[in-house]
């Protein structure tokens, strides 16, 4: 139809700018809505015309969303990381963009001393610490290798690792296993619980998850499917990065049958449904390379400014876009608020840690807030903050995933894939929440709250966008 | 100590023990369910039960100066434990921040546009969503970068939608008025106007003579510039074609880039409607003939178009106009009116860049400025809405020794001043009780009776003042060379 049938009727009006021509309108009974415009929260006006104009971005960003909306994600094998990912010796993963020891943060430190120690490379935390400090330990970002790890991420070539693979695009994706919750290598900690917990995870707990979940496909199972679980976790209060508790007892009953099935002793299969049944956090390391296999799909689309990486290493915050391909665009990592395990407070927290906002960078998590009220009181909020969360999210993103429902939003699905031209128009920063680590190394967890990116690692993205549309 | 069931999640429990914490005297608070992790928490900070504990068990653990303290956290605990949450199920408002969100929220098969008046270089982006959506716009917003128009009204066109404007202060789509635009009738004649003044002028002419328009389509002013190519001229134009309300169409323009001119000129010749051209040029001066071609065309009577005399009265022999206009293509018309009689006409918009006006507005000899002129705009309103700049030049022009007779724009409608008469009658007065010349005063008033302002009644206030006053431009026009003795 002609101009999309503007000229079949009087027309309604959305307007930003002055309202004297929508008080003119209501006088004339049209039917006007106005929205609150504000100058752009950062950004030239320059660059956000750039990309405004950019004749790629509105193709660009369509491929990349549908990529990330028909991304899959099945449950197909649990091995070391030294076998799938080509971990090798002396060599540690850590979540986040790239850092050295010199910048890492206490958590992180704690987390590589013991790595360092559950692998044997180092005797005791000083002889850690010295070879950490001597460069002896080659450090890289878990996303350099289709891999995301919570909290500090760091992970070690005999650590076990879930693989999923995303039937759709073909993609892999990994995450080692999730220790619980208190003293825990993720957090920053390193005495001898965490080391003969991780012990026991890669002497008991990985094989006997590696042979159920082999052992079930083998016996012609389809793979688990690990979206589905959460899909159906944002029906049952979690939103899938600070709240598990549905998607971790899901991902017990799936699991269960084959676990039994294990020719192990019973006492060490009854461990491992223990200590699984008593994580609330357990489906994270699931959930998490879900979202980054959808999330890797996007990658290398030229033109799009669809942010496929929110991630932090306790000192930096990174972000990646679909539109820069590897590149990282990283400001400093803000601290957390929210509410604190036992008589720790704000001066005991780590700036924001982890892969996990990768939930986010899919669309749950905080973005998804809605789904979970229980986690808006992490800050004394209430139940209308967060739906409003939830709907503010919607301004920043490209798509709503009609996978991930949210039912108190009448079903809406979840608010996916950020848009970095979005983000510097409202002005608003994307909401993530998250754990909190103690600041000193070997603490472990202290709080859990929210958190948003360092505005800067948005402002960067921008710029490199918009010379990209320039040259383009 | 424990207490035995009491349940309450985690989320709720660490608020409380925040809560706890920050009370006088209170210097540790663990408020938990007793599982071996908070139990271990509780023997760190020095606060283990002395009792055998169970996870189901509530363990509130409280570390205060005395005991008056502590019996008040104590209490403080169960009074925080007991009370309800205020609980509603609706989001706390959240403002739309971008036309792309706004635009979301309609059904996809209502008529629908977004209207920008956000400042210039911020339009694109606001633009840009409306033409993703599929709906069309109109950018109010002056100031907007050229190679942006051009790359809007490409992708526009790709869409199938309409860009308005840039700078595009008139428009009405199936009667609905948007910016400056008049109370018409609905009727067969389609406006595509690169002018929003001039398509004032005309539709109001047209509703004088009872004829109405179905739609005026703005298009911006550079439009029909070499650099824009006329891309939302001829998109308008072919929609006009398209919509059954449309019978006939008038091309109204600032002198437009010649070649722009022809191509236009030749895709209108391609449509099914008749197209008549209101393009102004030194060949066709005239807005009001235009008007009254196409009425012809239609085998319409041409009616006497609405003035006031004023009061019989010559200007001093060599005396110069002013004229002081808020219509752009209004002073256009004048000076293309005028130059024939006149001569030179010096102006801020001149018909030919050596008579540009420097700094000085107030230069001598034959004068016409365009107040809403961008660079005269910056930081103000139109004088269409704020009449400040302009009541200045009437005193300047009184309070200068050279004898002149002014010439003034009143133009009626939404968006307009509310009641222009009144600002304008005093001023006026003064001016010509203050001017050692008799100062003649002709109004061109652009309005129709149904506006908020009412033709009449602001042509009565008007008439008071001692101006004469005229429907069309091109009549006020040709009163005031009358008056400076210089009609042909």
């Amino acid at each position: 139809m002609t101009l999309g049938g503007l000229l079949t009727g009087p027309p309604a009006v959305v307007a930003a700018g002055v309202d004297v021509f929508s008080d003119a309108l209501r006088t004339q009974g049209a039917e006007v809505h106005d929205v609150d415009w504000r100058p752009p929260g950062f950004g030239s006006a320059e660059d956000i015309a750039a990309l405004a104009l950019d004749p790629r971005r509105a193709s660009a960003n369509r491929a990349a969303v549908e990529r990330i909306l028909a991304a899959g994600s099945q449950l197909v094998d649990v091995r070391p990381a030294s076998e799938v990912i080509g971990l090798r010796d002396r060599m540690l993963l850590h979540s986040g963009p790239p850092l050295t020891w010199e910048t890492a943060s206490g958590p992180m430190r704690g987390a590589l001393i013991a790595a360092c120690l559950f692998e044997e490379w180092a005797t005791d935390v000083e002889d850690a610490e010295r070879i950490l400090a001597a460069g002896e330990i080659t450090l890289d970002p878990c996303h350099h290798h289709r891999t995301v790890g919570p909290m500090a991420g760091v992970t070690s070539p005999s650590m076990w690792m879930w693989c999923l693979k995303d039937p759709v695009n073909g993609g892999q994706a990994f995450c080692n296993l999730n220790e619980g919750l208190g003293k825990v290598l993720r957090m920053g900690a390193f005495n001898d619980e965490v080391i003969t917990r991780l012990r026991w995870m890669r002497d008991v707990l990985g094989p006997i998850l590696s042979k159920a979940v082999r052992g079930s496909i083998d016996a012609g199972n389809d793979p688990i499917d690990v979206k589905a679980i959460l899909a159906q976790m944002l029906q049952m209060g979690d939103e899938g990065h600070n709240r598990n508790r549905a998607g971790s007892l899901m991902a017990l009953r799936e699991l269960s049958p084959s676990i039994v099935a294990v020719d192990a002793p019973s006492s060490d299969i009854a461990e491992v449904l223990r200590f699984i049944g008593g994580n609330e956090h357990f489906y994270l390391n699931l959930g998490m390379p879900t979202a980054k296999l959808a999330m890797d799909a996007a990658r290398g689309v030229p033109g799009s400014s669809l942010v496929t990486v929110m991630a932090r290493n306790g000192t930096e915050f990174g972000i990646q876009t679909a539109g820069t391909g590897d590149r990282w665009f990283t400001g400093p990592a803000q601290t957390p608020v929210g509410l604190y395990l036992g008589d720790y407070g704000p001066d005991d927290a780590n700036p924001d840690i982890g892969d996990s906002a990768i939930m986010e960078t899919y669309g749950v998590g905080g973005f998804s807030m809605a789904a979970a009220p229980a986690i808006v009181r992490f800050v004394g909020g209430t139940v209308p903050d967060a739906l409003a969360t939830t709907e503010r999210m919607y301004q920043l993103t490209l798509a709503e995933n009609p996978a991930m429902a949210i039912p108190i939003m009448g079903f809406r699905g979840s608010p996916t894939g950020i848009d970095v031209l979005k983000v510097a128009r409202t002005g608003w920063l994307p909401q993530i929440n998250t754990g909190m680590a103690g600041r000193i190394a070997g603490t472990g967890q202290v709080g859990a709250g929210l958190v948003q990116p360092p505005q800067e690692c948005f402002e960067k993205a921008l710029v490199a966008l918009a010379e990209a549309a320039r040259t383009a | 100590m424990l207490r035995s069931g009491v349940y309450a999640d985690s989320v709720k429990l660490m608020q409380v023990s925040r809560d706890i914490g920050a009370r006088d005297g209170v210097s540790a608070v663990l408020v938990a369910m007793a599982t071996p992790l908070n139990l271990e928490l509780a023997a760190g900070m020095g606060l283990a039960p002395d009792e055998d504990a169970s996870p189901e068990q509530l363990l509130i653990a409280i570390r205060a100066d005395d005991a008056e303290v502590l019996a008040a956290a104590e209490s403080a605990v169960d009074a925080a434990l007991a009370a309800r949450e205020r609980s509603t199920g609706t989001a706390a408002a959240v403002p739309q921040r971008t036309i792309g969100a706004g635009l979301d929220d309609l059904p996809p098969d209502t008529p629908a546009l977004a209207i920008i008046s956000v400042p210039g270089p911020y339009a694109v982006a606001e633009a840009a969503d409306a033409i993703a959506a599929g709906r069309s716009v109109l950018v109010f917003s002056d100031g907007v970068p050229v190679e942006h128009e051009v790359a809007l009204k490409h992708a526009a066109h790709a869409a199938g939608v309409l860009v308005m404007g840039p700078d595009c202060g008139t428009a009405i789509v199936s009667g609905v008025a948007l910016g400056f635009a008049n109370v018409v009738r609905p009727g067969p004649v389609g406006l595509v106007a690169a002018s929003g003044t001039g398509a004032q002028q005309i539709s109001c002419l047209l509703d004088m003579a009872g004829v109405g328009v179905s739609h005026v389509l703005g298009v911006g002013g550079r439009d029909l510039s070499e650099a824009v190519g006329g891309l939302a001229t001829l998109d308008a134009l072919a929609a006009l074609d398209a919509d059954p309300a449309t019978e006939r169409v008038l091309l109204v323009s600032k002198p437009p880039a010649p070649s722009v001119a022809a191509a236009v000129a030749a895709a209108a010749d391609e449509l099914t409607v008749p197209v008549r051209s209101a393009v102004l040029s030194p060949e066709t001066p005239d807005l009001t003939a235009a008007v009254e071609a196409l009425l012809t065309d239609m085998g319409m009577d041409v009616p006497t178009w609405p003035s006031r005399p004023g009061p019989a009265e010559s200007a001093v022999p060599g005396a110069t106009l002013k004229g002081l206009y808020s219509g752009g293509t209004l002073a256009d018309e004048t000076m293309l009116l005028a130059a024939p009689a006149l001569g030179d006409i010096r102006s801020n918009t001149p018909l030919k860049p050596e008579l540009a006006l420097g700094d000085d507005l107030f230069a001598a000899g034959h004068v016409v400025i365009d107040f809403g002129d961008d660079a005269l705009t910056v930081g103000r309103a139109h004088p269409m809405i704020d009449p400040t700049l302009r009541l200045e030049a009437i005193a300047a022009v009184a309070a200068g020794n050279e004898p002149a007779v002014l010439l003034l724009d009143v133009v009626l409608g939404y968006g307009a001043d509310p009641d222009p008469a009144a600002a304008l009658e005093p001023a006026l007065t003064a001016a010509r009780e203050a001017a050692e010349f008799p100062l003649p005063v002709v109004v061109a008033l652009i309005g129709t009776e149904g506006d908020p302002q009412g033709w009449s009644r602001q042509a009565d206030a008007l008439e008071a003042a001692g101006a004469a006053v005229f429907a069309s431009n091109a009549a006020a026009t040709r009163y005031a060379l009358d008056l400076l003795g210089a009609s042909k």
